[in-house]
C-alpha cells in the first residue's frame, strides 16, 4: 500500500484481516473446533431445508402456466350459422376466452369458417402450420397463402406448397341454437394437435377421430 | 490549491482506508501483457462491454415510459416516439446499440478463434463467451418482443411453434414461454422480466468473470506460426513473453481500446440519429393479418433457413441444430486445447470461419427480400407491361386477365414485378409447350399448387394461350417433338398396329 495507515482500528491492507495464522482457533482444542464444524454445518442443512421448503412454492408458481390443454379451451360462438354462406371461406374474429384484463388487442383471435353443407363447417386456424404465421386467404384463386415462408394450403386447408408439413388446423365445432361455436382458446401448435385434424395425411396416427 | 489538493487527498485515504481498492486495480491496470497485443485486432471485447454498459443505460431511460402491459406497451412507444422530447433518440440509441453489440460480439469471436485464443489455459473464459453470446442473441429477441409490434406478435409465434415441436415437452414448454395458452398480456410480462432483470443479470455477471479471467490469465499473445501451446510450458512461455517483451496494459494497449470504444458509441450515436429507431411496426392485434412478419436482422438467417428446409428435415433441424452447435462450440477448447495458434497453420479454422461467414451472408442477405415468399398484392398491384398485351387477340387479353386474377403474380414475376416463389414467366413459352403449361397449371408439382379445381377449361385455354406469348421476338417456342415431325413431314408418322 502506499499511504502510512495511521489509524489503528483499521487494517492497512485486506488480506491481512483474519490471515489463518494468526487465528485464535488455533489455541483452542480440537474438541472446539470440531463443535463448529458441526454448528456450521447444521447451519447449512437449516439453510438448505429452508431453501426446499421455498423451492416447492417458487416452482409451483413459476409453472402455474403449464396446464392440460383442455383447461385452457372452451366453447366460443362465432356468430350465427347463416352469417356463413354456402361454399364460401369467411375469416371471422373471436375474443380469446382466456383473459387477463391487460391483454389489449392480443385477445381478438381471428380464424377462417368454411361452409361446405347446411351444418358442415370447417374453422381453421389462422396460425400457418409451418411455424404459424398468419395465413391469407385469397377466394379468387380457392388459396391460404403463408407471408412468412411461402406456404399454400387448397379451400379445405390441405397443404399445396411449401415448407409445411401438413395442412391447415381446424378447431373442433358444434352448432347451438344457430350459433356455430368452436373450441378454443390455445394458440395451436404441433404440440397440441391431439384435438385438431390433420387433414394432410388423414392415416397418421395421432389423428383426430372426429374427422368426416 | 495546495489546500485543496491536500483535503483531496485526505479523503482519497479515507475512502481507500475502507475500499482497499488501490492495490488491485494498480494490479490490473500496470500488469505487463506482451507487446505485440496492443493490436487494432484486440479491441472488440472491451467494445462489447461499452456497448453493454450503453445498453444498461438507454435501457433504464427506457424503462421510465416503456409499459410493460400487452394493452399499453404499443402506446407507450407511440409516446416515446412522437411525445417524449428526444424519447425517439433514446429508442434509436437502444436499438442500434443492440445491432452494433451483437454484431461486435460476433466479430471478438471470430477473432478470438482465429487467433487461438481459447486454447489452455483461457478454456473457460472462450467457454463463458460463448454463454455471452448466446446472452445477447437471448436479449436482441427479447428486445424485439417488447418492440410489441406485429412483428414481435408474429414472431413469438414462429418461435412458440419451434419449441412445439420438442418431442412429449412441446406443450408444456409452449404454456410456460407463453405464460398461458396464448400470447397475451402475461407473454409479454415475462419476456420483460427476461430482458430486464433475468438475462442482463447474468449477462453482466458472466461478462465480469469473462474479465476477471482475461486479467488473471493475461491477454493472447500474437500468434505465431511454429510457436506452439503445450501445456506443460505455456504459463511459462506466456510469463516470459509478456515480462522480457512487455509493456504495462494502461495505457500501452487501453488507449486503443478506448479510442475504438469511442469511435463505436459514436457510431452508434449517428446511426441513431440518421436512421431513427426501429418502429414499432402495425398495432400487436393478430386479426390485422395484412403483415409480413419478419424477424430482426441478426436472426434473419435463422427465418431464411426455415423457408428452404425440406418439410421432413424441419423438426430434426430445429431441435437438434443448435444443441450441436453449442455443443461444439464449447467443447472446442476441449478438442484443440493445444497445438498451433497461427491462422497461417489451421486451414480448417480459416476455412469454417470463411464457410459460415459466407453462408450468413448469403442467408441473410435473402432474408431481407425473401424470395420465397409469395406478393401478396401482386395481382392487384403490379401492372402488365403494355408490349406484353400489344397486338394481343381477345383470348389472350382474357388470359392475362386470368394470369392477374387468379394470383399467378403473387408466386411470379413478369416484366421485373412480382413474386419470385416461382419462376419469372416472362420467356415461359420458350422451355414450355402449350400442353406442358396446361398440365402444370392444372396439377402443380414441385412448389406450385394444382389449379385444376379453381380454373374452368375456358380459362385454362385463356392462361395458355397468354402465356404461349411470352417469349423474346426472337426466340422460337418451345414446340412438341412429335409436333414438330408432324409438321414437318405434313403427315402422321408411320404408326404399326391400330388404334
Ligand atoms: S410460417 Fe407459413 S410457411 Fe413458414
Amino acid at each position: 500500500m502506499v499511504e502510512r495507515n495511521d489509524s489503528p482500528n483499521l487494517p492497512s491492507t485486506g488480506p491481512e484481516i483474519g490471515k489463518a495464522s494468526e487465528l485464535a482457533s488455533d489455541r483452542e482444542g480440537p474438541r472446539v473446533v470440531s463443535r463448529r464444524w458441526l454448528l456450521m454445518k447444521a447451519g447449512i442443512a437449516l439453510n438448505g431445508l429452508v431453501g426446499i421448503g421455498l423451492a416447492i412454492p417458487i416452482v409451483r408458481y413459476l409453472f402455474a402456466p403449464v396446464r392440460p390443454d383442455n383447461t385452457y379451451k372452451s366453447w366460443v360462438s362465432l356468430g350465427p350459422e347463416n352469417d356463413f354462406p354456402m361454399g364460401q371461406t369467411r375469416m371471422v374474429t373471436f375474443k380469446n376466452p382466456w383473459v387477463r384484463a391487460w391483454d389489449g388487442p392480443t385477445d381478438d383471435i381471428p380464424c377462417y369458417v368454411r361452409r361446405t353443407g347446411t351444418s358442415d363447417f370447417r374453422v381453421f386456424a389462422i396460425n400457418c402450420a409451418h411455424l404459424g404465421c398468419p395465413v391469407r386467404w385469397f377466394p379468387q384463386s380457392q388459396l391460404f397463402m403463408c407471408p412468412c415462408h411461402g406456404g399454400v394450403y387448397y379451400a379445405d386447408g390441405s397443404r399445396a406448397s411449401g415448407p409445411p408439413e401438413r395442412g391447415l388446423f381446424t378447431y373442433d365445432y358444434k352448432v347451438v341454437r344457430g350459433q356455430l361455436q368452436i373450441d378454443a382458446g390455445q394458440m395451436p401448435t404441433l404440440s397440441n394437435t391431439a384435438k385438431l385434424v390433420n387433414i394432410a395425411a388423414p392415416n397418421q396416427d395421432g389423428d383426430c377421430p372426429c374427422r368426416g | 490549491m495546495p489546500r485543496m489538493k491536500r483535503s483531496a487527498k485526505t479523503v482519497y485515504d479515507w475512502l481507500e482506508r475502507r475500499l482497499q481498492l488501490e492495490g488491485p486495480v494498480k494490479d490490473a491496470v500496470l500488469h505487463p501483457v506482451p507487446r505485440n497485443t496492443a493490436s487494432w485486432w484486440y479491441v472488440f471485447g472491451s467494445a462489447a462491454f461499452t456497448l453493454l454498459m450503453l445498453q444498461i443505460v438507454t435501457g433504464i431511460l427506457l424503462a421510465l415510459v416503456y409499459e410493460p402491459s400487452a394493452a399499453q406497451a404499443w402506446n407507450s412507444l407511440q409516446v416515446l416516439n412522437h411525445q417524449i422530447p428526444l424519447g425517439w433518440y433514446i429508442r434509436a440509441l437502444h436499438g442500434w446499440g443492440s445491432n452494433f453489440m451483437v454484431a461486435i460480439v460476433f466479430i471478438h469471436m471470430t477473432q478470438v478463434f482465429l487467433f487461438g485464443a481459447y486454447k489452455y489455459p483461457r478454456e473457460l473464459t472462450w467457454i463463458v463467451g460463448v454463454f455471452l453470446l448466446l446472452m445477447t442473441l437471448g436479449m436482441a429477441f427479447t428486445g424485439q418482443v417488447l418492440r410489441f409490434d406485429q412483428d414481435a406478435y408474429w414472431g413469438l409465434g414462429i418461435g412458440v411453434f419451434m419449441v412445439s415441436r420438442v418431442p412429449w415437452l412441446g406443450g408444456g414448454l409452449v404454456h410456460l414461454l407463453l405464460g398461458g395458452p396464448t400470447i397475451a398480456g402475461a407473454t409479454l410480462s415475462r419476456f420483460f422480466t427476461l430482458h430486464v432483470f433475468v438475462i442482463p443479470g447474468l449477462l453482466l455477471l458472466f461478462a465480469l468473470v469473462h474479465v476477471w479471467m482475461v486479467l488473471k490469465l493475461g491477454i493472447n499473445e500474437w500468434p505465431m506460426p511454429g510457436r506452439v501451446v503445450r501445456r506443460a510450458t505455456y504459463v511459462a512461455e506466456y510469463n516470459k513473453l509478456a515480462h522480457e517483451d512487455g509493456i504495462p496494459f494502461v495505457p500501452g494497449a487501453f488507449w486503443k481500446d478506448l479510442v475504438f470504444s469511442g469511435a463505436v458509441i459514436a457510431c452508434v450515436a449517428v446511426c441513431a440519429a440518421v436512421f431513427g429507431p426501429y418502429g414499432p411496426g402495425g398495432m400487436p392485434n393478430p386479426s390485422i393479418i395484412q403483415t409480413t412478419p419478419k424477424p430482426d436482422f441478426a436472426f434473419l438467417w435463422i427465418f431464411s433457413i426455415l423457408a428452404y428446409l425440406p418439410p421432413a428435415l424441419e423438426t430434426p433441424v430445429i431441435l437438434i441444430a443448435p444443441i450441436v452447435a453449442i455443443a461444439a462450440l464449447v467443447t472446442l477448447p476441449f478438442i484443440a486445447g493445444e497445438g498451433e495458434k497461427s491462422w497461417h497453420r489451421r486451414p480448417v479454422a480459416v476455412l469454417t470461419v470463411t464457410t459460415i461467414a459466407v453462408a450468413w451472408g448469403v442467408f441473410t442477405h435473402l432474408g431481407t427480400f425473401t424470395p420465397w415468399s409469395p406478393h401478396m398484392d401482386a395481382w392487384s398491384a403490379d401492372t402488365l407491361p403494355a408490349k406484353y398485351l400489344h397486338d394481343a387477340t381477345p383470348l389472350v387479353r382474357e388470359g392475362a386477365v386470368v394470369f392477374q386474377a387468379k394470383q399467378c403474380r403473387n408466386c411470379h414475376e413478369v416484366g421485373g414485378e412480382g413474386g419470385m416463389r416461382g419462376p419469372a414467366l416472362d420467356d415461359v413459352a420458350t422451355r414450355m409447350t402449350p400442353d406442358q403449361m396446361r398440365y402444370k397449371v392444372v396439377t402443380g408439382g414441385g412448389n406450385m399448387p394444382a389449379f385444376g379445381k379453381n380454373l374452368s377449361p375456358p380459362e385454362i385455354e385463356a392462361l395458355v394461350a397468354f402465356l404461349e406469348t411470352l417469349h423474346p421476338s426472337n426466340v422460337p417456342p418451345a414446340v412438341d417433338a412429335a409436333q414438330q415431325a408432324i409438321e414437318k413431314n405434313g403427315a402422321p408418322p408411320p404408326s404399326g398396329g391400330s388404334d
